[in-house]
């Protein structure tokens, strides 16, 4: 079991790298859909804007590869956004993997923007694979301006003065908004759990 | 809802963990790795470094420590100390930081927070402000590191948080200086000032001594998160009792 990371020139890939590690995952980084030919599953990591991030999907002919892939796919956080078909950040149009668009977050009153920081996972739909052994009400780590509300895809939640969409699925099309990476042991148990589903 | 946030800071100067009092005389109290370590599986939400005297000497906090220690911790992680370009960021980025604060290169150059916010976006730039009260008003101070090299800027500390986040800052901590190290309780007159003018998250710095400065800081500054050294370090409380104090209290934390 090998995951394909792939490096979209976005910060963080540190991060995730690191918590691959911790959880005993092995893993890619690669830059091309050709350097992913080994790998059974694949994660689209992001932070920065959905632009120029979209940019350098297409660039790399990552946008024409994975509507066809099949493999099972994780994006987090921006990566996650970048499944929908459209983001209000920038006006771009998404890969149009899940059916949806991205928003920007609202500011309700008493509210800062950005979303930033731990919010409790609720609204769990039954047999969610990514969730197998985490109770609802737990923590994640949450850093993002733009959001896609809870709608059919949306697997669990979290409240933000909205139902905000925390961890979404289709077939082997699935993300979370929050960051796996960074949220304890709850997202390691996401992450192992996300290289347990059969590809 | 959103937990409000416990976050232990590690100020580090030349490979070690040091702690001061209102700035000044600095002891060691342990080593890098083991108190992220220590910090990240107590329970704490996120883990502040700061490389203090790096700004005062016009160095830069070494990615090899960010890597070293982004490693071992599974929360978000938040770097500091002479980072006074958008390569200097990014270097520290992929090194494994979440967010990059910016304190006495952005009052030498305020557009580097526009460029950093540009690139990376608001949410990885966090601006760091050092505050204390001079003649009646709040003014912000630079090269804080260093008591030597310390200075007050010209700028009024409201004046300067109202630019940072119209420049594009994501967060800003407030260091209370006067309150730093004494355990005597939070700045909660300063923090408020500052609460009501700003729009997204504000951690409180400086003066937590007792399970209760948390409390109020919450209750009465409406802060997101509070920012603690010595506490932690020299064992005053542990973060599990703290959160366990707080959830009773009727704050929202994260267990």
């Amino acid at each position: 079991m090998t995951i394909a990371l792939i490096d979209t020139g976005c910060a963080n890939i540190a991060s995730v790298r690191f918590a691959l590690e911790r959880a005993g995952l092995d893993h890619d980084v690669v830059t091309e859909p050709a350097g992913a030919a080994d790998c059974d599953r694949i994660i689209l990591p992001g932070v920065g804007a959905a632009g120029p991030a979209m940019e350098r999907l297409k660039a790399r002919g990552w946008s024409e590869t994975l509507p066809q892939d099949g493999r099972p796919l994780m994006g987090i956080c921006l990566g996650m956004q970048l499944l929908f078909e459209h983001s209000a950040e920038g006006d771009v149009d998404g890969l149009g993997l899940l059916p949806g668009r991205v928003e920007r977050l609202p500011r309700p009153d008493g509210l800062v923007w950005p979303h930033m920081g731990w919010n409790a996972l609720e609204g769990f739909a039954v047999g969610e694979p990514l969730l197998t052994g985490i109770s609802a009400g737990s923590h994640a780590y949450f850093v993002h301006g733009y959001y896609v509300s809870a709608g059919r895809v949306t697997q669990a939640q979290c409240d933000y003065g909205v139902p905000v969409s925390a961890i979404v699925r289709q077939g082997q099309v699935s993300g979370c908004q929050f960051h796996p990476e960074r949220s304890g042991a709850v997202g390691a148990r996401i992450l192992s759990n996300f290289a347990g589903i059969k590809a | 809802m959103l937990a409000r946030r416990i976050i232990p800071c590690l100020d580090v100067r030349d490979g070690r963990v040091v702690k001061g009092v209102k700035f000044r005389d600095h002891e060691d109290v342990g080593a890098i790795v083991d108190l992220a370590r220590r910090y990240s599986a107590a329970g704490a939400d996120e883990l502040v470094f700061y490389d203090i005297a790096a700004s005062a000497r016009g160095a830069t906090v070494e990615p090899e420590w960010v890597s070293r220690v982004a490693r071992e911790i599974d929360i978000p992680f938040c770097v500091a100390g002479g980072i006074r370009s958008v390569d200097d960021a990014r270097a520290r980025l992929f090194a494994g930081a979440d967010k990059i604060s910016i304190n006495s290169p952005a009052l030498e150059s305020p557009d580097l927070i526009d460029r950093l916010a540009h690139e990376f976006g608001s949410q990885c730039v966090v601006l760091g402000v050092d505050s204390r009260k001079i003649e009646g008003e709040w003014r912000v101070h630079r090269y804080t590191g260093d008591p030597d090299k310390t200075r007050t800027d010209e700028r009024r500390t409201l004046d300067w948080i109202a630019e940072g986040l119209d420049r594009g800052a994501g967060e800003v901590v407030l260091n209370c200086m006067d309150m730093d190290g004494v355990r005597d309780g939070y700045d909660i007159e300063q923090l408020a000032a500052v609460r009501a003018i700003c729009s997204t998250p504000l951690i409180a710095s400086g003066g937590a001594g007792r399970k209760e400065h948390f409390k109020s800081v919450f209750e009465l500054a409406n802060v997101d998160g509070a920012l603690a050294a010595s506490v932690f370090h020299k064992g005053v409380m542990e973060i599990g009792d703290l959160k366990a104090y707080l959830a009773a209290e009727g704050i929202r934390v994260r267990p």
